[in-house]
């Protein structure tokens, strides 16, 4: 089987600065993946380079059954290929109600003249109520996402990664400022829906990465330093060193 | 749960069935008084002003659109309103030069012929500027559906063209805004010189009187100016009203707010900025059609950055983001501005100063885009918000 993405040899500098030196990882489909690394080991980076925000000096990154280079592709076209992103700062659009929000990533054509005439039809608003209520925010479809708390902010954002049914969801520390009961509602949510599709989880809490239960990459300056089941790289002494042992 | 898919414009948005009914029964009010079918109590003047005043408020929902939705800060909306104006002026000028050269070549023994009366027509219009010869952008300016065309197309390639190459690159901000005045002045400067085409600093005029209508008199065009503006004003506002209240409309709002974050969600941005930019520049080239024969005149100083300035500043005064501000922010400052400048407010003589109105209207101008950017950022429009939230 081959993967769905596989990223190899990238290299990222800023400035001089190499925040990605020699990456190389894959992901299958379906998969659920945690990445964890210190501050600044290049866990975002990975994923702006997935997404067309961060282009590399050099390296492959290779996605689907064709073959296609990402690196070749626009931000929007990598995003209609099937990969959807939750940011690490919850980034929702806070002018618009939490049902705009919803309706824009809700999976459909994206053409200018195909949202011209798109009006929610009895199909869409099912599922816009029902992601709603996956992600606690069903009485406030009608509210600003400016006005939501934090917490709500990123489960705004979570839903709108799931309302456009990606082949591959990279979600940035999603568990950050959630309350242990919403941390086990976030772990279902990702676990189910990485029943299907492959799912890529960044995280810092060991906790929440432990109750993934999946394989774990740990990143370190820009490259993986370890990589298989939790208690592997937790024994493993390098990573104790650079991350655990702080 | 309480969620009604497919729910109208209309219903979504009361304000459109308010503007709607206002326009409605402004356009029979003004019908009514004025002199072309009515009491005669309103000038014809005024009904051109009137008119007028129309058009530029179609102009600044145009405006809106692409600025107080879509966060693109064009400073050259006003030049394709003024290339509209240049399109049909220009078939109203030679149609009726013509007409004109017909009857007075008439008057001889022998008929012209056809190449003696196109001949006679290009030196009418072309003496001013010490030209006789015909310029190659002339060819349809006998032809009326051709013109007509122009109106639609100049602009819109233009701003295709433009937006397609700014846009692309990525040129975003008060950036993508300086390069648009750039445009701007690039054009006025174009059409100041004699040797342009379009009369050089003489611009068109005549433009008030209409071939095949010039028997009647300009208190019935006045009319028919004002009604077709009323009608453009009506069907864009709808129009406008329809992209910006679905999808399309939250969508163009997420690119104004955030676009990279739009990128990700799989929106080609620049297909969409495109797409209403050069909407809007046809948009924007229409009204200026409708505007130009009512004016009477045209000339590169209309088109010059300036004047695509000041129509930013009717859309912050009236309020950003909301098409009904655009139209209170057009009409209160382009008539306020046309009374003080226009002569209508009276000097006051304090004795040991003079206030001419004509100087100090940009001042007050200024000060208020000033007061109102910081102080009521949601513009003249925004009164409606604390009133409604009042009740
Ligand atoms: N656009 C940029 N310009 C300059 N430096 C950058 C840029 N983006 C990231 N970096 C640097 O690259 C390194 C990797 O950053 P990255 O955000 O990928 O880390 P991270 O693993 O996500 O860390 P954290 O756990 O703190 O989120 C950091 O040192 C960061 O300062
Ligand atoms: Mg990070």
């Amino acid at each position: 089987m081959t993967a769905l993405l596989e990223v190899s040899d990238v290299h990222v500098t800023f400035d001089g600065f190499r925040a990605i030196n020699g990456l190389s990882l894959a992901i299958n489909e379906p998969e659920l993946r945690a990445v964890i690394g210190p501050n600044g080991a290049g866990k975002t980076t990975f994923m702006d380079i997935v997404t067309g925000k961060t282009r590399p000096d050099s390296g492959r990154v290779i996605w689907g059954e064709r073959s296609q280079s990402l690196l070749a592709m626009s931000e929007s076209q990598i995003a209609r290929a099937g990969i959807g992103r939750k940011f690490q700062k919850p980034t929702v659009f806070e002018e618009q109600s939490v049902r705009e929000n919803l309706a824009m990533a809700l999976k459909a054509r994206r053409g200018v003249f195909s949202v011209l005439a798109w009006r929610a039809g009895p199909q869409d608003a099912a599922r816009i109520a029902e992601l709603a209520s996956e992600i606690g925010l069903a009485e406030r479809l009608a509210h600003r996402a400016g006005d939501l708390s934090h917490g709500q902010k990123q489960w705004l954002e979570i839903g709108m990664l799931l309302a456009q049914d990606p082949r591959l969801l990279l979600v940035d520390e999603p568990a950050a400022g959630m309350t242990p009961a919403e941390r086990e509602h976030t772990t279902r949510i990702l676990k189910s829906a990485a029943r299907t599709r492959a799912v890529v989880v960044i995280e810092h809490d060991m906790e929440f990465v432990r109750r993934l239960d999946c394989r774990v990459t740990v990143l370190h300056e820009g490259r993986v330093l370890a990589e298989g089941s939790l208690d592997h790289v937790t024994r493993d002494a390098r990573v104790i060193d650079v991350y655990l042992g702080r | 749960m309480a969620d009604t898919p497919r729910r109208s414009v209309l219903r979504d948005h009361p304000s459109v069935l308010w503007f709607m009914a206002l326009l409605g029964v402004f356009t029979l009010a003004v019908s009514i008084l004025a002199e072309g079918f009515g009491l005669g109590v309103i000038s014809t003047s005024l009904v051109k002003v009137l008119g007028m005043t129309l058009c530029l408020c179609l102009l600044a929902v145009a405006m809106d659109v692409v600025w107080g939705y879509c966060g693109i800060l064009s400073l050259g909306h006003f030049a394709f309103f003024g290339l509209g104006g240049y399109a049909i002026g220009m078939w109203l000028m030679y149609a009726r030069t013509e007409i004109l050269v017909r009857e007075s070549l008439a008057a001889g023994t022998i008929p012209p012929t056809e190449a003696e009366v196109a001949e006679a027509t290009a030196a009418q219009i072309f003496g001013v500027v010490g030209s006789s010869e015909l310029p190659a952008i002339w060819s349809f300016a006998h032809s009326l559906p051709a013109q007509l065309a122009l109106v639609v197309l100049v602009p819109g390639l233009l701003a295709l063209v433009f937006g397609w190459l700014a846009f692309r690159s990525r040129v975003t901000g008060v950036y993508l805004s300086i390069l648009t005045q750039a445009m701007t002045l690039a054009l006025a400067l174009h059409l100041f010189q004699n040797d342009s085409g379009l009369r050089g600093n003489n611009g068109l005029s005549g433009l008030q009187n209409i071939p095949g209508a010039l028997d009647v008199p300009q208190s019935v065009i006045a009319m028919w100016f004002f009604w077709a503006s009323a009608l453009a004003l009506g069907l864009g506002y709808l129009a406008f009203a329809w992209v910006v209240s679905g999808k399309f409309g939250s969508v163009i709002r997420a690119i104004r707010d955030n676009e990279a974050r739009v990128r990700f969600l799989g929106y080609n941005v620049e297909g969409y900025k495109l797409f209403v930019f050069t909407l809007t520049a046809v948009i924007a080239g229409i009204a200026g059609a409708l505007y130009y024969p009512q004016a009477g005149i045209i000339n590169p100083a209309q088109v010059a950055p300036i004047a695509s300035i000041y129509l930013a500043v009717w859309v912050a005064i009236g309020g950003r983001g909301r098409l009904y501000g655009a139209v209170i922010g057009a009409a209160v400052v382009s008539l306020l501005s046309s009374w003080f400048t226009g002569g209508g407010a009276p000097n006051i003589d304090l004795g040991f100063y003079r206030i001419v109105w004509t100087d100090w209207w940009q001042v007050i101008l200024g000060l208020g885009f000033v007061l109102v950017t910081l102080f009521f950022p949601r513009g003249i429009g925004g009164l409606f918000d604390w009133l409604v939230r009042k009740q």
